[in-house]
């Protein structure tokens, strides 16, 4: 992880003082800096207004088809940002959708707001994720105990669950944050000037390496400071329980009066993260004609699964024994290893992936452009995703059921995958979930790092829209959040069944 | 040793087609998309029995990959999307015999003959036929900054083919014009986007009226959707605003196989290719005696109203990058 790092900052020093001035330390970075922390502000107040009461709703209440409720929460984060981005755009204007359709013309969404729309409909699954496994690993107990002594439902929801939720929220709001600090497409579409302007058009226009990584390493002495931020709101707290025995499932809170409510709200989330992407999506099928190449759609099917499944697989398995060492052996050593975890999703993709070139060709070209390659640059570069629902159910396990096993005779390591592991299931499969959807809408490192005729459906995607051939794409974005959900439905189906 | 090897490889697969197994392989970098192109290296693989292992990607990521990559690539050849990579990538390419260039017509030509042209555009003013009368037309790029065009005009300075016109810009007029302009278009309140689609989208929008883009994007557009009201022309002849970009492409010269890369720049160099690139693409051809694109200005007048611009002159990026950010553009 520390490579990116490293390659950086020595291309970094190649830098000619005169023009370092005029690339990097300028006052309009400072604006783009400004912008950039606004949008990542408003971003996540945005995300938590929405996925707080979903998670709820869905672990808690006494509505109905909640699986298939969670399942449609963490479906948008499949919508490439672009698709997200038109689809708002599509509201307004004279050939938009909305006007060609039903003949209503809104005002075109733009700017820090347009941008924070379209960014938080299909980033806020993160948080949702993140928040709903801690949830349904939160013993009922607590709140009912603050019942019993006399709080209100709201009451208790905020003194005592809310507090609980503090890893979780942290952990979703840190990739959310680190996830709009490099976005540039959805903020270029948006009209909305980000720090990431300036590093895309250094290396989209002057192919230019080295001031880029000035710039890069500026970004990362953002989200160095986001990193531990994070990790200060989740400190020195106690989240496991304390009560013996098992904990039971939560009784469903009965919605009662709220009913019409909570459905209205439902449909609101579900019809702008979901509906408003399947309308643009269908209005441009309807558009250009679908033209698939059938006789390669297999393939391209099995390519994108066959780098991303594996990459999530991994991902999970490395963040286990990190998480596990931070929460169960605290020392400075392993909260600098956590921390690491993020820099590589914090780093530039680009900036990323050229990293990994140079050091695949320095250190070991004969696995250059190879798929094993690839799959452990994904890996790196989404670890991070699957960091945060781990520690949070590991911090709520506590030492307590571990303790138990190894006084029955368990090893330290035979009471982890005896007790522990299984605990740990669901939040496992939320964070591969989230790199499998990622790998597979990823862009920068497939092209670089991808063996050589190697496509994917998210370069399909490209291969249309980078010739400008806007609509004849929209059949291979379909396709993306086609194929994520019959992937996550699978494993979700799966997770609900044991 | 190895060409004789490839060559005997060769002549063996011509002589026995079918059981030959191809042993000839070309590494192709592509900036131009798989949509577009992929049929013509289809077809190259069939008339050659060559096969061609192609990466495509963004042309700004491949051309720092390659950079990145050094002596160690695997590429043969890089396929650029615009001029401005191809000059950047100088340094990496091999020279080519200068038989290649011969064949292409002048303006598109690279007199270092470090790459080749594969197709030509060229930018040209994209308009509302709602509300564009008839005598608002400018004759000039440079009128865009009159107070009639005020909060009217789209442009895309983050954009690569707008760059490589600010480049040229400054070029043909100079610097402190070039600034001149930039700053002028600011104070009129020319609207910023993201690249050439979404400009005609929001004139087709009534968001602008105008937009500066390059020729081969709307005829897409009016292609899904005839009743677009936009329409698209050029300036009077010579403006700078008709100016000539290429597509092209360049062998690079820590590859050990630049015959074979030759071979496929000839290709893309042949009739059937241009033929191509033309209908498809929505692009002008680089060679004469190809049938031409209905939806585009004709060929011979292209030729006539761009100004003269050497496309080699317009690689300096760093210079239009630098001008760019002293007015606040990027």
């Amino acid at each position: 992880m520390c490579v990116p790092l490293v390659y950086l900052v020595l291309r970094a020093f190649e830098a000619d003082p005169e023009t370092l001035v005029q690339v990097v330390f300028r006052l309009r970075n400072l604006y783009l800096l400004g912008n950039t922390l606004a949008l990542t502000f408003s971003v996540i107040v945005a995300t938590t207004l929405i996925a707080l009461p979903l998670a709820w709703l869905v672990v808690r209440s006494d509505l109905k088809y909640k699986t298939l409720l969670a399942f449609l929460g963490v479906m948008p984060l499949a919508v490439p940002g672009y698709v997200m981005a038109y689809a708002l755009i599509g509201l307004s204007g004279f050939s938009g959708f909305a006007n060609t359709i039903f003949g209503v013309r809104l005002p075109r969404p733009e700017g820090l707001w347009g941008a924070t729309l379209a960014l938080s409909l299909y980033t806020f699954p993160y948080l949702f994720l993140n928040l709903r496994s801690a949830l349904m690993g939160l013993d009922p107990g607590l709140e009912e105990s603050a019942r019993s002594l006399g709080r209100t439902r709201l009451n208790s929801f905020f003194t005592v669950t809310l507090p609980h939720l503090w890893p979780a929220l942290a952990a979703g709001w840190l990739v959310i944050g680190l996830y709009v600090l490099g976005d540039f497409g959805v903020i270029a579409l948006m009209r909305y000037e980000v720090f990431s302007y300036a590093i895309y058009t250094q290396y989209a226009a002057a192919f230019d390496r080295i001031y880029t990584a000035w710039l890069a390493l500026m970004l990362v002495g953002v989200t160095v400071s986001f990193i531990v931020i994070e990790s200060w709101i989740a400190r020195r707290r106690r989240y496991a329980r304390v009560g013996t025995g098992v904990a039971r499932q939560a009784a469903p809170v009965s919605l009662g009066a709220w009913r019409p409510l909570a459905w209205l709200f439902l449909t609101l989330v579900y019809g702008a993260s979901l509906g408003l992407p399947a309308m643009i999506l269908a209005f441009w099928l309807n558009i250009a004609p679908i033209a698939f190449d059938y006789a390669t759609l297999w393939q391209v099917f099995l390519r994108s699964a066959l780098a991303a499944a594996p990459a999530a697989i991994l991902a999970a398995a490395l963040a286990l024994p990190i998480v596990y060492l931070t929460v169960r052996y605290p020392s400075r050593l392993a909260w600098v290893m956590d921390r690491l975890v993020y820099l590589g999703y914090a780093i530039p993709p680009l900036a990323f992936a050229l990293a990994m070139v140079f050091l695949a060709l320095n250190v070991m070209p004969w696995a250059y452009q190879t798929l094993g390659l690839l799959i452990v640059a994904y890996t790196l570069g989404f670890l991070a995703l699957t960091v945060g629902p781990i520690r949070s159910a590991l911090l709520q396990m506590g030492t307590r059921t571990e303790e138990a096993a190894r006084s029955v005779g368990y090893n330290r390591v035979q009471a982890f995958f005896a007790v522990s592991l299984p605990g740990l299931r669901r939040p496992i499969i939320a964070g591969a979930l989230l790199v499998f959807i990622m790998v597979v809408k990823e862009l920068p490192i497939t092209f670089l790092l991808a063996p050589t005729g190697y496509t994917t459906l998210a370069t399909r995607v490209f291969a249309h829209t980078s010739e400008g051939m806007l609509y004849e794409a929209a059949p291979y974005a379909a396709l993306i959040v086609i194929f994520s959900s019959l992937f996550v439905g699978l494993i979700m189906r799966y997770e609900g069944k044991r | 040793m190895n060409k004789i090897l490839l060559a005997s490889v060769a002549t063996l697969s011509l002589m026995a087609p079918i059981t030959a197994v191809s042993a000839q392989e070309l590494t192709v970098y592509s900036g131009r998309g798989e949509a577009l192109v992929g049929s013509i290296i289809t077809q190259f693989e069939r008339d050659t029995g060559v096969t061609v292992n192609v990466r495509y990607g963004g042309t700004s990521e491949l051309a720092t990959l390659l950079l990145e990559e050094g002596d160690q690539t695997p590429a043969d050849l890089f396929w650029a999307q615009d001029g401005g990579a191809l000059g950047a990538l100088a340094p990496v390419f091999a020279e080519l015999p200068a038989e290649i260039n011969e064949g292409v017509a002048a303006p598109f030509r690279n007199p270092a003959n470090k790459w080749a042209p594969t197709s030509g555009r060229s930018r040209v003013l994209v308009y509302s036929t709602e509300r564009v009368s008839d005598d608002e037309f400018p004759a000039s790029v440079f009128d865009l900054t009159d107070e009639q065009y005020r909060g009217r005009v789209a442009w895309a300075p983050t954009n690569g083919s707008f760059q490589a016109f600010v480049t040229a810009f400054r070029v043909v007029e100079g610097d402190e014009a070039a600034k001149a302009w930039l700053e002028g278009m600011i104070a009129n309140d020319a609207q910023v986007y993201p690249n050439n689609n979404s400009q005609i989208v929001a004139v087709a929008d009534g968001e602008v009226d105008f937009g500066l883009i390059n020729n081969y994007y709307l005829a897409n557009h009016l292609r899904n959707n005839a009743n677009l009201p936009v329409s698209q022309t050029h300036f009077e002849a010579g403006d700078i605003g008709n100016m000539l970009n290429v597509a092209g492409a360049g062998v690079v010269a820590a590859s050990d196989n630049q015959e074979l890369a030759l071979q496929f720049i000839e290709y893309l160099l042949s009739v059937p290719a241009q033929q191509y690139i033309t209908t498809q693409g929505n692009e002008y051809p680089v060679i004469p005696g190809v049938i031409e694109n209905p939806t585009l200005e004709p060929y011979a007048k292209l030729l006539e109203i761009s100004p003269a611009v050497d496309i080699d002159e317009i690689s300096d990026l760093e210079g239009t990058l630098a001008l760019l950010r002293e007015v606040g553009l990027i």
